[in-house]
């Protein structure tokens, strides 16, 4: 078992012949993923490495059956592919595009909201679930499959770095999800807590979060009051001075809230097993959830 | 991106918002000038930099007479003004806005932000104007009125009635007030503003509406189709060294530490300054290369690292994903055969790549300090400043 995505999702993508859309379509491919369609405006009847380019995601989805989309298109017109994916009947988007306008996201958050679909990022590695697909552009060696963690993060990198020390401990990941470091982003913290929750093969779940918005204090009162399974949680931006944005459009301290010290304090009190040292989360994860 | 208040107040005038009638000025004899074709005193000397707080800190002054418009705008041109904004170091005043003193009834708050967590548009205001509106937050909340827009409908009439109303206006200021935040408004959501906000909007003893003051600022998500606006941009107003970075697209922020680091990913580089703190060191710097840095990149940003004087040994850390390890590697080799290394150096890699990247490493004759892990990276770089 695994949230949102596994060996039978179908995956369409958006940009596929662009640079990054090739390189990430093959790394994906590799791992067993089921490409089964690509999408670049006027390269309809073309192919890559024999996957079928069509013109639009309706038509992909009409021809193949395709029901997840992974997006590479360029942030002046990522807005206009997730909502088309949304139009076309897609039920999990996944966005990797980092870079798109506040108020472009604003829009598209209203439009599918209440609607059956999910929105993963964007500005985001995407979501795995290790053995099964791999949706997204994280490096897939340092997973380990089997569970029973769940990840979600709003970060890339520090994501795997959090991988990588789980798997150097033995522990497995169910799956592992980046909801993206954008002020606007699609499923929350909640979301997957939620979601881990309910899966009978996670067993605990591992947070990672940053400065910035409220999105850790809106989970940690969720852990308290809804969830059994243990979490461990980092936030990173301890260091980080206020006002300034930390390369992730939504990592920014201001007016005073958003403070890593303030989350981390909310986390505890809501009984999460917070992470203060990053170069010891492999070994805090061992002593939590053996 | 930031602008400066005489640049938010020349948007106001083009989405007709009105504004105190006045003048930029870039020495005492234009600020003379300026305040002459006013006709009228008082008038107000105001400091143009990048950061609130400028009453207090002396950048904001009345002048009664064209001889205290020379004495004053003497004092605040290049002096060094500290507010709570600034940082200690301050910032050097560059430019004047001279305008029209009014004779003010009411002060008022007025913004307009994205929010984050409900995805629409929200409108505040407060009778509570001139005030340190953080503070008005902190201990009286219901002094502040909030109103949500959806971004798909736009502004409707009874938010501007809500916002009216909520601020007891007279009957004679709503029909300015009105009109204004409708422009406003529009202002923010064309030009993709990550803020504006006026403090003190104010009511003048005849009633009308102004914006005394103009605080813009920019999603620079969006700037790609607001070419305009890039030309407001003051250099003077950034870090040397960020303006630098930001021409080879790195995410650099300057700190006060001196522990140099680069590394690739937003989070973990959070992450990595916060580690170096934990191991009883200071970050210099936030560095982020990115997930497709190229190896020039990657050589720009050691370059930019290394012409920060404070800083007294580096930390790369590097996850390879998509950078990978041996690209990382080879632009490290590169800068440091150019530039020479004056400080040590420690590695931390991991990732794609990997072993490749640890060879080119090695193989280069570069005294590189490798590190086994995080924990490990983080130590022997704060042993090495002590």
């Amino acid at each position: 078992m695994a949230i949102f995505v596994n060996k039978d999702t179908r995956v369409v993508v958006q940009g596929i012949t662009g640079k990054e859309g090739q390189f990430h379509t093959r790394q994906c491919v590799a791992y067993g993923t089921q490409v089964v369609a690509g999408v670049t405006p006027g390269k309809a009847g073309q192919d890559m490495d024999g996957i079928p380019v069509f013109n639009t995601v309706l038509d992909a989805v009409q021809k193949t059956g395709a029901d997840c989309s992974l997006i590479f298109v360029p942030p002046a017109f990522a807005a206009d592919a997730i909502m088309e994916s949304a139009d076309a009947g897609i039920r999990l988007i996944v966005a990797i595009t980092e870079g798109i306008p506040v108020l472009d996201m604003m829009k598209v958050k209203n439009t599918i909201e209440g609607r059956p679909v999910r929105l993963i990022g964007p500005n985001c590695p995407g979501i795995i679930t290790p053995g099964e697909a791999k949706i997204g552009i994280m490096p897939a060696p340092i997973h380990k499959p089997g569970g029973p963690i769940g990840v979600v993060s709003r970060s890339g990198t520090l994501t795997y770095e959090v991988v990588h020390q789980l798997t150097n401990q033995g522990i497995g990941q169910t799956t592992c999800i980046g909801i993206g470091g954008d002020p606007v982003n699609g499923t929350n913290f909640v979301d997957c807590l939620a979601a881990f929750e309910k899966d009978p093969a996670t067993r605990g779940v591992v947070m990672v979060g940053e400065i910035g918005g409220s999105a850790e204090e809106t989970a940690a009162e969720f852990i308290k009051t809804q969830m059994t399974k243990p979490v461990i949680g980092f936030i990173a931006g301890l260091t980080a001075p206020p006002g300034r944005r930390m390369g992730h459009a939504g990592a920014i301290i201001s007016g005073g809230s958003g403070t890593a010290q303030a989350k981390i304090a909310v986390m505890k009190a809501a009984g999460i097993h917070v992470c203060e040292n990053l170069g010891t989360f492999g070994e805090l994860c061992k002593k939590v959830f053996s | 991106m930031k602008i400066h208040e005489y640049q938010a107040k020349e948007l106001f005038k083009k989405y007709r918002i009105p504004v105190p009638r006045g003048g930029v000025a870039f020495s005492v004899d234009e600020a003379q000038k300026a305040a002459a074709g006013l006709d009228g005193w008082p008038v107000v000397v105001k400091a143009q930099i990048h950061a609130g707080g400028r009453g207090k800190g002396g950048g904001v002054k009345l002048a009664r007479s064209a001889e205290e418009v020379k004495q004053t705008a003497g004092q605040i041109l290049g002096m060094t003004l500290v507010t709570h904004q600034t940082g200690p170091d301050g910032r050097l005043v560059r430019k004047l806005l001279v305008e029209q003193g009014l004779d003010i009834a009411k002060e008022l708050y007025l913004s307009i932000i994205p929010d984050r967590s409900t995805a629409k548009i929200v409108i505040m205001a407060s009778e509570a104007g001139g005030m340190d509106i953080e503070e008005v937050a902190a201990k009286t909340p219901e002094k502040i009125i909030k109103v949500f827009v959806n971004p798909l409908l736009g502004l409707q009439g009874y938010h501007c009635r809500q916002l009216a109303f909520g601020l007891n206006l007279p009957p004679a200021a709503i029909k300015g007030f009105t009109p204004m935040i409708q422009n406003l408004y529009r202002l923010f959501v064309e030009y993709d503003c990550s803020l504006v906000e006026i403090n003190p909007l104010v009511i003048t003893a005849e009633e009308a509406v102004i914006a005394l003051d103009a605080k813009v600022n920019f999603d620079d998500n969006a700037l790609f189709r607001h070419k305009d606006i890039l030309e407001f941009r003051d250099l003077d107003e950034e870090d040397p060294l960020e303006v630098e970075a930001s021409k080879f697209n790195l995410n650099y922020i300057n700190l006060d530490g001196n522990v140099g680091n680069m590394v690739n990913g937003a989070g973990l580089a959070m992450a990595t300054m916060d580690i170096i703190k934990l191991a009883g060191a200071e970050p210099a710097n936030f560095l982020d290369v990115g997930g497709g840095a190229s190896a020039e990149m990657v050589e720009n940003g050691f370059r930019i690292i290394l012409s920060d004087p404070n800083v007294k040994g580096i930390l790369i850390n590097i996850f390879g994903g998509i950078l990978r390890c041996d690209t990382l590697a080879k632009g490290v080799v590169e800068a440091a055969t150019k530039t020479g290394i004056q400080v040590p150096v420690v590695v931390r890699m991991e990732g794609t790549n990997v072993e490749e990247g640890r060879r080119i490493l090695a193989e280069s004759g570069l005294n590189l300090i490798t590190a086994a892990d995080l924990k490990d990276a983080a130590k022997k770089v704060a042993e090495i400043v002590k």
